[in-house]
């Protein structure tokens, strides 16, 4: 059980729902009635109670803000689109986890393992490196070789602004 | 039909047994697939870090394939559903200003006509040569469908059923295989959880081969190279940590496939397979 916790509404910032729905992938989330379809189908929640996309948003809308970017439960959604597919509010909760984490990327709230993709991903242009040793291999199996390294992402980046977080 | 064969970041390092068999199947099939050098990341894990760099991500590759005027196939779901919500998100004229603008310095535009096809979803458009070339392959086989295959649904319009998903059965079934049923069939794999709570993701893999276990399936059978390093990959470790014997050896579609239209073993991959299945290709008398 989750430990009951007293709010202390001088901590809410009710900016912080208007925050997410200025957010592509958070516009639904004042559409919630807290059914919670979302977390008695959710394949994550099944397994661990640390995740409860109903909770999430909840505390999104009551303006929890520091708590819900600085803790680590939003970056638990598997996107799996179980919910997706049966909120009867059309919430599209993990757009709207998305969403979420784009806001907590803003604010200096990456998580480590998604900064650790990005930068991956920045720097080869792909999340796996291609050395000769894997072209190797392919070539061995009859497939054709991959480039290594693929820069336009990196360029990609530079545009965006993202470096400046995860490179 | 020719397709521009896109191979994401896993599969061509992670599960090459895939895209062996992948490759092997299409080319029995008569599909021609095309390799174009300038493809990268899908974008997919990009998409929870910034909106604006992911679509840019993902579109890049559209107009890779676009400026070749060829359609895309997939083999990794997320890259899948990663590239086909992008489509979705570019079809809208402000959205694709802007991100077209991020790709101009790139010498690059899209204009939003690639189509997007996942590797099964294009085996399960040739159902019928399948059937009609296949010796039957007499297993019992568990499906996973696994999350972005399906979902979200309003990017595959028509295709499947999220609540009620057919097409791998079907096709299971269609090279004389038996579709297996078991609990909680639509699971996700964990994957997606890994680096964040491993403790978790490998309890909602584990969870999964204790149902397809339980069912008395021979292999599972999927389409995700994810899913499969969740499955085949970590399946000595999640036994060891749970203390149990599971043993089922996990099957890329194609394979299966692939088994059923007579290809040697060998070039579909199967002895990189993780999980042995050699007891499942003596029941076939290989």
């Amino acid at each position: 059980m989750q430990k009951k916790e007293i709010i202390n509404m001088d901590e809410l910032d009710p900016r912080f729902k208007y925050q997410i729905t200025a957010q592509p992938g958070g516009e639904h989330i004042m559409k919630c009635v807290q059914c919670a379809t979302c977390s008695s189908g959710c394949p994550v929640a099944f397994v661990s109670e640390k995740f409860n996309p109903r909770r999430i948003i909840r505390m999104a809308i009551l303006g929890l803000k520091d708590k819900v970017l600085k803790e680590d439960f939003v970056w638990y959604c598997a996107a799996c689109y179980t919910c997706s597919e049966r909120c009867p509010q059309d919430v599209r909760i993990p757009d709207l986890m998305s969403a979420i984490r784009n806001i907590a990327v803003k604010e200096g709230c990456i998580h480590p393992a998604y900064k650790e993709q990005g930068r991956l991903i920045g720097e080869m242009g792909r999340l796996y490196e291609v050395t000769d040793f894997e072209n190797e291999r392919r070539e061995k199996l009859g497939l054709p070789k991959v480039k290594e390294k693929n820069e336009e992402i990196k360029k990609i980046y530079s545009k965006t602004g993202i470096d400046k977080v995860i490179l | 039909m020719k397709y521009a064969l896109f191979l994401g970041c896993t599969v061509p390092v992670r599960t090459m047994a895939y895209e062996l068999s992948t490759r092997k199947v299409m080319g029995t099939l008569g599909i021609e697939v095309v390799d174009l050098k300038d493809f990268g990341c899908c974008g997919f894990p990009l998409e929870s870090v910034d909106h604006d760099t992911y679509l840019a991500v993902a579109a890049r590759n559209l107009a890779v394939a676009e400026s070749e005027g060829l359609p895309v196939m997939t083999m990794c779901s997320a890259c899948n559903g990663s590239l086909l919500k992008a489509n979705l998100a570019m079809q809208d004229e402000e959205t694709r200003e802007k991100i077209n603008a991020t790709l101009k310095p790139l010498g690059k535009e899209y204009n939003g006509t690639t189509p997007v096809k996942h590797a099964a979803r294009v085996l399960y458009e040739h159902m019928d040569e399948i059937k009609e070339m296949a010796d039957p392959v007499k297993l019992n086989i568990a499906a996973h469908y696994g999350c972005h295959y399906t979902k979200p649904s309003e990017i595959y319009e028509d295709f499947e059923d999220p609540e009620v998903p057919y097409s791998l059965e079907e096709l299971i079934a269609a090279v004389g295989a038996t579709p297996v049923q078991y609990e909680n069939k639509k699971q996700c794999c964990g994957g997606a959880v890994l680096g964040i709570d491993e403790a978790v993701s490998l309890e909602m893999t584990r969870q999964k081969l204790d149902h397809i276990q339980k069912a008395g399936a021979d292999a599972m059978v999927l389409v995700c190279p994810f899913c499969d390093i969740m499955y085949d990959v970590n399946q000595r470790r999640i036994e060891k940590q749970a203390g149990e014997q599971y043993g089922v050896p996990v099957l890329f579609l194609p394979q299966l496939i692939g088994l059923a239209l007579g290809l040697p073993p060998d070039e579909l991959g199967l002895r990189l397979n993780r999980v042995s299945v050699r007891k499942l290709l003596k029941e076939l008398g290989e």
